[in-house]
Formats: C-alpha cells, sequence, structure tokens
C-alpha cells in the first residue's frame, strides 16, 4: 500500500533536499550517517530503526544484526559485550515464551500424549513463535534463487554466507544446486532488554487471587 | 506558525492509530504524486519493563494495582514514572484482571445517560468495595490521546520546529476522528479530551468520511476514473466495537468532481468483537458438553483463538478449523483443552450478523427487563445488515452506486461479497466496489489526507452538520397541575450547515432569568431534511431529545431573577462542533455561551 518506491525524478529531488538540509540542520545530517552506518533502512517515520553496532563491537558481518535495537532510547549503556548479548538473547526467549509457550513445549515430556494433541500445541507454538519472529525480525533467504536451481559462485564469494557441501574440489567459479535458501535477519527490531540479574526472569510466577 | 505536519488520529473504540505527512515536501516533479500520509508505529507497554512499537495502539487503559509490578515496571521511553497503561498489554491484563480494565471509553462518550465528565471507569461492580481510583470518559479519551501525543513527539524527537524548539504535536495540523453519529455534545468532549491531552486545537472529521479520504488518496488520480458525478458512495465501517454508515455523493463543481456527505446513520454499539465473542461462545458450548467448565483465562484464550482462525489468510483450506486452549499450568499440553470448529460453522456464525434480509428489514429490540444495569446501550439486534436497512430505507432519496467497507471484519472477504451483493440486490443494481487502501489503518492515514487536503492540496468533502438541530421553548399556558406545559421545537441550526457558518434567531420569544441558570430542551432530528432556522415543529416526540443545553447570565445591571429577553445564535466551528449562544436584545449585545449539560438525564 505505502511502500510504493519514489521515481527517478523524485529520487533526485530527494538528494537535492537532503543535501540542502544536511548543510543547514546538523541533526538531520547525524540521522543521515546513523542511516548509512547501519547499513538497514527504517520503515516509516516513527517504526523503530535500528541504530548502528556500538563501536567497541568488531565489523558486524552481514547475517548478524545486532540483536539490541533500542526503538527510541538513547543507545544502551555501555555493558560488556558478553552480557549485552545474552540478556538480548535471555529476552527473545522471554517473548517467545509469553507468545508461543515455547519454554513450557519445549520442557513438556512428550511421551503418552497422542500426536493429535502434540500437534494441536505445535500449531499453537508454531503461531505464536511466527508471529513474534515477524513482529521482531524481517527475515529473508540468503539467495534469491528458487531451491533446486544451478548455482555459480564466482570467485571472492563469501564463503560465509554460502556454504559448500559435496564435492569440494579445486579453484571457483564453482558451480551447484541451491540446496537451501539460507537465512538472514534484513532487520532486528527487538525492543531494549532488561538488564542484569533481571534478565534471567523468562516468565514469572502467576498467582492468582479469590 | 504554521504546520509543518499534517497529523492523522483515529481514536477507535477497540483500535488507535497514528498517520501524518510532511506539508513542506513538494511534488518531486511535474506530474508527479504529492507524498501520501505514511502511518506512524505507536511505542507501547507489551510485557512489564517491555515497550515495544506496533501499528495499532489498542484502546485500552489498565489501571495497575501498586502491588502487582515493581516500580518502573510500565515505564514509557518518555516517562519513566508512568504508572498505568495504555495498549496491547492493557487489553492482555485486562482480560485476566477485568475490574481494573478501562475498555470503549469512547462509546461511554457518547452515552447520554451518564455524566461523562464523572470518574465512572471502569464501573464498579456492585456489592464489591475496591481501592482503584476511576477516572471519567473524558479523561480515559485525554490518556489515550497524549499516549499518541507522546508518541509522535518521540518519532519526531529529532526534528526541530521554526523556533529551535523541539516539534510540538499542538503545532501540527491535527486531525481526530469521530464516529459520523456522535452528537454535538460527544464531539464536544472529544474536544475536551483532545484539549486536556495538550493538544488544544484539533480538527474533527467523520470516520467513514476519513476512510474515503483514505480511498481517494491512494487512488490518486485513477479516483477520477473510477466514480463519475451522480454517483452515491455508501461507506460501511465496523469496527471492533461499533458499526457506522455514511452515503457520500460524487458531484462536480465548475468541472473538478467534488464529494459531499448526505447522511450519517445511528451510533450502533455492535462491530467485530461481537464475532469472535460469539465464535467463543459456540467452541465453549462444545466444551461444555463434554464436561469441561471455563474460567475467566480459558474464556479468553479461546476468544483469542478464535479471533485467529477468523482472520487466518487461508480461511478457504478445506477441513474443520482447530482450537486449542493451552494448559494454564507449565505444562501445554496437560491440561489442553481442545475443540474444533467446522467450516461451515465460521461462516454461518459470521454470517449470522449480516443475515440475508430484504430491503424493508428493521432492526428487532428486544423488550429491555425493567430494571437494567448501568452500562453501555449495546445494540439489541446484532444483525449488521438490519442496521444497514433501516439507515438506507431512512435516506431513500440517496441510492447507493458504490460502496466502501472499512474495518478489520472485512478482512473476511466473503462478508464484503454478501454486503455488496445484498445492498446491490435492494437498490436493483450492483454496486461498484471500491478498494480500500487498508480496512485498519484508512481512517488515520485518511485523516492525514483530510489536513493536506485543508491545507490546499487535496480534495476536500463538504459535509456540514449530519442533523437539524431544534431548541425546545415552552407555550405561554396556564400551568394545569399534573400536566407539562406543551413544548414546542424551533429550528436552530439546519441540516447540512457548514463548518464556519452561523445562524441568528434574534426573534424566538424566550427570556432568561439573570443570575440563574437557564435550561433549554435541545432536540435533533435526522430525517428533517428542509427545516430552515427558525422553522416550527410542534411534535417533539418527532424529534430525538438530546442532553439540555443551559447558560447561567451573571447579575450584573439587571436584580437577580428578572427576566431579559434573549435572542440565540448558532455556529457550526471550524474545529467542527456545534456552538450555541444567548445574544441579549440590547446593543452592543451581550453574549453567553450556552453549553451542553453534563447532568445525568432523568430517565
Amino acid at each position: 500500500m505505502t511502500d510504493q518506491l519514489p521515481s527517478l525524478p523524485a529520487r533526485i529531488w530527494i538528494a537535492i533536499s537532503c543535501f540542502a538540509r544536511a548543510l543547514s540542520d546538523a541533526r538531520f545530517a547525524s540521522i543521515l550517517v546513523q542511516l548509512q552506518a547501519s547499513n538497514a533502512l527504517p520503515a516509516a517515520p516513527g517504526a523503530v530503526v535500528p541504530l548502528p553496532p556500538p563501536p567497541s563491537l568488531p565489523p558486524a558481518p552481514a547475517l548478524i544484526a545486532p540483536i539490541v535495537a533500542a526503538p527510541i532510547a538513547a543507545p544502551p549503556p555501555a555493558l560488556p559485550d558478553v552480557a549485552t548479548s545474552q540478556e538480548g538473547a535471555l529476552h527473545l526467549l522471554a517473548i517467545l515464551q509469553r507468545e508461543a509457550r515455547l519454554l513450557d513445549f519445549c520442557e513438556e515430556e512428550l511421551t503418552g500424549f497422542s500426536d493429535a494433541a502434540i500437534g494441536a500445541a505445535a500449531r499453537l507454538v508454531h503461531s505464536g513463535c511466527r508471529k513474534a519472529l515477524r513482529e521482531h525480525l524481517d527475515l529473508a533467504p540468503v539467495r534469491s534463487e528458487a531451491e533446486g536451481a544451478p548455482v555459480t559462485l564466482s570467485a571472492g564469494f563469501d564463503a560465509r554466507a554460502n556454504r559448500l557441501t559435496g564435492n569440494i574440489v579445486g579453484a571457483p567459479p564453482f558451480s551447484g544446486t541451491l540446496k537451501h535458501h539460507g537465512w538472514k535477519a534484513l532487520k532486528v527490531k527487538l525492543p531494549e532488554p532488561v538488564r542484569g540479574e533481571a534478565s534471567r526472569l523468562l516468565a514469572p510466577a502467576e498467582v492468582e487471587l479469590s | 506558525m504554521s504546520a509543518r505536519y499534517a497529523v492523522g488520529i483515529d481514536l477507535g473504540t477497540t483500535n488507535s492509530a497514528l498517520a501524518d505527512v510532511d506539508l513542506a515536501v513538494e511534488p518531486a516533479g511535474p506530474g508527479e504524486p504529492l507524498p501520501g500520509p505514511l502511518p506512524l508505529s505507536v511505542p507501547q507497554i507489551r510485557a512489564p519493563f517491555e515497550v515495544s512499537a506496533l501499528e495499532l495502539l489498542p484502546s485500552f487503559i489498565y489501571l495497575p494495582s501498586p502491588h502487582e509490578a515493581p516500580p518502573g515496571a510500565f515505564a514509557l521511553p518518555w516517562d519513566p514514572a508512568r504508572n498505568f497503561v495504555v495498549g496491547r498489554y492493557a487489553k492482555e491484563r485486562g482480560a485476566q484482571v477485568p475490574g481494573r480494565l478501562v475498555s470503549s471509553s469512547k462509546s461511554w462518550l457518547s452515552h447520554a445517560a451518564v455524566d461523562r465528565r464523572s470518574a465512572l471507569l471502569p464501573l464498579r461492580a456492585p456489592g464489591f468495595d475496591d481501592d482503584i481510583v476511576r477516572i471519567s470518559p473524558v479523561e480515559a479519551g485525554a490518556r489515550l490521546l497524549t499516549h499518541l501525543r507522546e508518541a509522535w513527539e518521540a518519532a519526531h524527537a529529532f526534528e526541530t520546529g521554526d523556533d529551535g524548539a523541539p516539534m510540538r504535536l499542538a503545532d501540527q495540523a491535527v486531525t481526530l476522528t469521530v464516529p459520523a453519529s456522535f452528537d454535538p455534545q460527544a464531539r464536544e468532549l472529544t474536544v475536551q479530551a483532545a484539549s486536556l491531552a495538550g493538544l488544544a486545537k484539533v480538527t474533527l472529521l467523520e470516520e467513514p468520511q476519513a476512510a474515503l479520504y483514505a480511498w481517494v488518496q491512494g487512488a490518486g488520480d485513477a479516483w477520477r476514473a473510477q466514480v463519475k458525478p451522480g454517483d452515491v458512495i455508501l461507506v460501511v465501517d465496523v469496527g471492533g466495537g461499533t458499526s457506522d454508515y455514511s452515503l457520500i455523493r460524487v458531484g462536480e463543481e465548475q468541472g473538478r468532481l467534488s464529494l459531499e456527505r448526505l447522511a450519517v446513520g445511528e451510533h450502533i454499539l455492535l462491530g467485530g468483537d461481537n464475532i469472535d465473542l460469539a465464535l467463543a461462545m459456540r467452541a465453549a458450548q462444545k466444551l461444555t458438553a463434554d464436561g469441561h467448565k471455563l474460567d475467566a483465562w480459558q474464556m479468553a484464550a479461546l476468544t483469542f483463538a478464535c479471533r485467529q482462525v477468523k482472520e487466518e489468510p487461508g480461511r478457504a483450506e478445506p477441513g474443520p478449523a482447530a482450537l486449542a486452549i493451552p494448559g494454564r499450568g507449565s505444562g501445554l499440553l496437560g491440561g489442553m483443552l481442545r475443540t474444533e470448529l467446522s467450516r461451515e460453522e465460521l461462516q454461518e456464525t459470521a454470517l449470522a450478523f449480516f443475515p440475508d434480509v430484504p430491503a424493508d428489514a428493521q432492526p428487532q429490540s428486544a423488550r429491555r427487563a425493567g430494571l437494567s444495569a448501568l452500562g453501555l446501550p449495546y445494540a439489541q439486534d446484532p444483525a449488521i445488515t438490519r442496521h444497514l436497512a433501516a439507515f438506507l430505507r431512512k435516506n431513500a432519496t440517496a441510492r447507493p452506486t458504490a460502496i466502501l467497507f472499512n474495518g478489520g471484519v472485512f478482512k473476511d472477504a466473503a462478508l464484503r461479497d454478501r454486503v455488496a451483493t445484498m445492498v446491490g440486490g435492494w437498490t436493483g443494481a450492483p454496486l461498484k466496489r471500491l478498494e480500500a487502501q487498508s480496512l485498519d489503518l484508512s481512517v488515520a492515514l485518511g485523516a492525514a489526507y483530510s489536513g493536506m487536503a485543508r491545507a490546499g492540496r487535496g480534495i476536500r468533502i463538504r459535509g456540514g452538520i449530519a442533523r437539524s438541530y431544534y431548541v425546545g421553548v415552552e407555550a405561554a399556558a396556564p400551568a394545569i397541575p399534573g400536566f407539562a406545559a406543551p413544548v414546542h421545537a424551533v429550528c436552530l441550526a439546519p441540516f447540512g450547515m457548514e463548518e464556519g457558518s452561523a445562524v441568528d434567531l434574534p426573534d424566538l420569544e424566550v427570556g432568561a432569568f439573570v443570575g440563574e441558570t437557564t435550561a433549554f430542551r435541545f432536540f435533533s432530528s435526522a430525517d428533517r431534511r428542509d427545516d430552515r432556522p427558525g422553522a416550527r415543529c410542534d411534535d417533539v416526540t418527532e424529534l430525538v431529545e438530546l442532553s439540555p443545553i443551559e447558560a447561567t447570565l451573571p447579575a450584573q445591571d439587571a436584580p437577580v431573577g428578572s427576566v431579559i429577553p434573549v435572542g440565540l445564535h448558532a455556529a457550526v466551528t471550524e474545529v467542527g462542533t456545534l456552538s450555541l449562544e444567548l445574544v441579549s436584545h440590547e446593543s452592543p449585545p451581550r453574549h453567553w455561551r450556552l453549553e451542553f449539560s453534563v447532568r445525568e438525564s432523568a430517565e
């Protein structure tokens, strides 16, 4: 609906107006810098804009987007990177438990339940997980070809994003068949995670008052 | 300072949304379209200590107990001390703790039988004491609008206005939508809520008109090809909790197409949530038959599951839709209740709200029990199509030739087909179907577009007021014990009176008591289209009585208790509200504003 891309004349106009505004408005210019650094485009105004990775991190490979993305708050206080990624991971688990009961499902012993019952539970978990994933991540295949299609990898291909299997002999270009298109996160829209010890709480106990 | 953005706010009964467009951006070149409005996602609490931005802000307010979460659990990025919750978490939490949930506050705003400025929400359960600090319907509206204002300002925090200060929503061209069926008092209260929320200057727009604006904007220049002068567009807007209809005529003015709103329907408290509930009841019956008794938590989970099944895109797939209520404890499978609804049952339940009825169908009203509990006046007849038939019959002179749907209910194509075919059957010719941009966001987008149109950047819909308004005048007759003095009504503001115009009735022979409150009975009619200002209606039972209007004249020169003759002055403000004044016959005349009484009407 609203995501029509601007035409070439429109883009020329945008470029000119951005040029003028960047000269006159330092804050606007700083947003442009952030945008360029973040490698991902923001959605509509007001939507969550991923921040560039904190400078202390090693340069983020294209496949792994930063887990931390603050919607509107200031950048998170500088904490050790390891703790940050753990908190982010724990928070994602908490979201998947809340939306999809993922922990309950994984921790439950399935023996004794019929396939129909497990299927019903799987549907619940599936729809919840899918909803949570769609809300917090924009997923896309690494390769756009259909699975089963022939693929040629020329010299200098990204060996991290394309895993070779089968008969690996010689030097590129390699030709083969696409078996799995891969996944990458184009955009990560996770809320600011809970910090410190509290991040270990994945789901509260529930007490119903009578 | 002129506004930089045109902002549209859809303050819905169940969901609210926000959209805006930068008025400073020029078209990229000759023939290029102006940039259109875009939706803004609204940051909101998703769980304690978690905020994320969603396209819609559910219009729910949850008033937590101070003991239920640690301090700061409901902090927003712009307010670390916020101690109530607005949005998705409020809705989810409120399903478990209904006593602390304020919902449908907009419907309360239009509920004339209660004092809408008194703190009555959430409704107190009879004979049950609690510690909740209640809020009034106006305050509830203000809290929702405050959240939207703060979200907009946060999204624009990186910009500054002309004066170098941060952007304020109050400085923008803000359009706030209201149901077409809102009476002058509900509109006035909506403006008051906006003002409490720091939005002193808003323009009101009827929701079905906003939906049509969004369609005009989305269709671009092509809209002129899709409708022709003489077409009448029926806008059917079925939201979560309310249904609203409007008829808009396509005309021609100086060779250009124009739009004019002809009629609006009554306020009907009936919407998509009723369908979810009906599905859940049906599924719950099956579970009860199997010997399971559902508690409130399970019922909420079942309603949620039903809504998902209803909105599932793969509705057409054969076989029944499986519904599962997960176990409440950590065991998902242990304690899980399962049932299913067949495709036929799903279809049947939804279509029961849209039964195939003839053009002369009449909404049925069940007789109410003598004492009905204080609550919202929900529609008695759940058949949306019967209400629609009655609306079209009342406005038989305008036969619809095109139809535009709005509201999440119509994501179900079967329902769109059913309604379009049925109305086509009533009018004798199939209707043109206008495709909406988005069933959820059209109203906000269209409201922002209307702001553009007011700034001269788009097509405006002309409307004016959708009803005629009357003031009751008591005849000077000898008092007879046991009989009220006969009352006739005088037309004060005629149907179609436009924004910015005024009517004076100097000759109306009424008097006002100095130093006391003078009250008038106040009536409206959607049917008497041809009454001019000053026209007399002898039988007030033909009219709909609204809350009285009153003014207090300060005792200045005249002694207290004396009567001075006054005339009446009515104006439709630019905002879209009706303003009424008493005018003295002195020169220069003195004016006293007539306020809508908010006292409970004696029913």
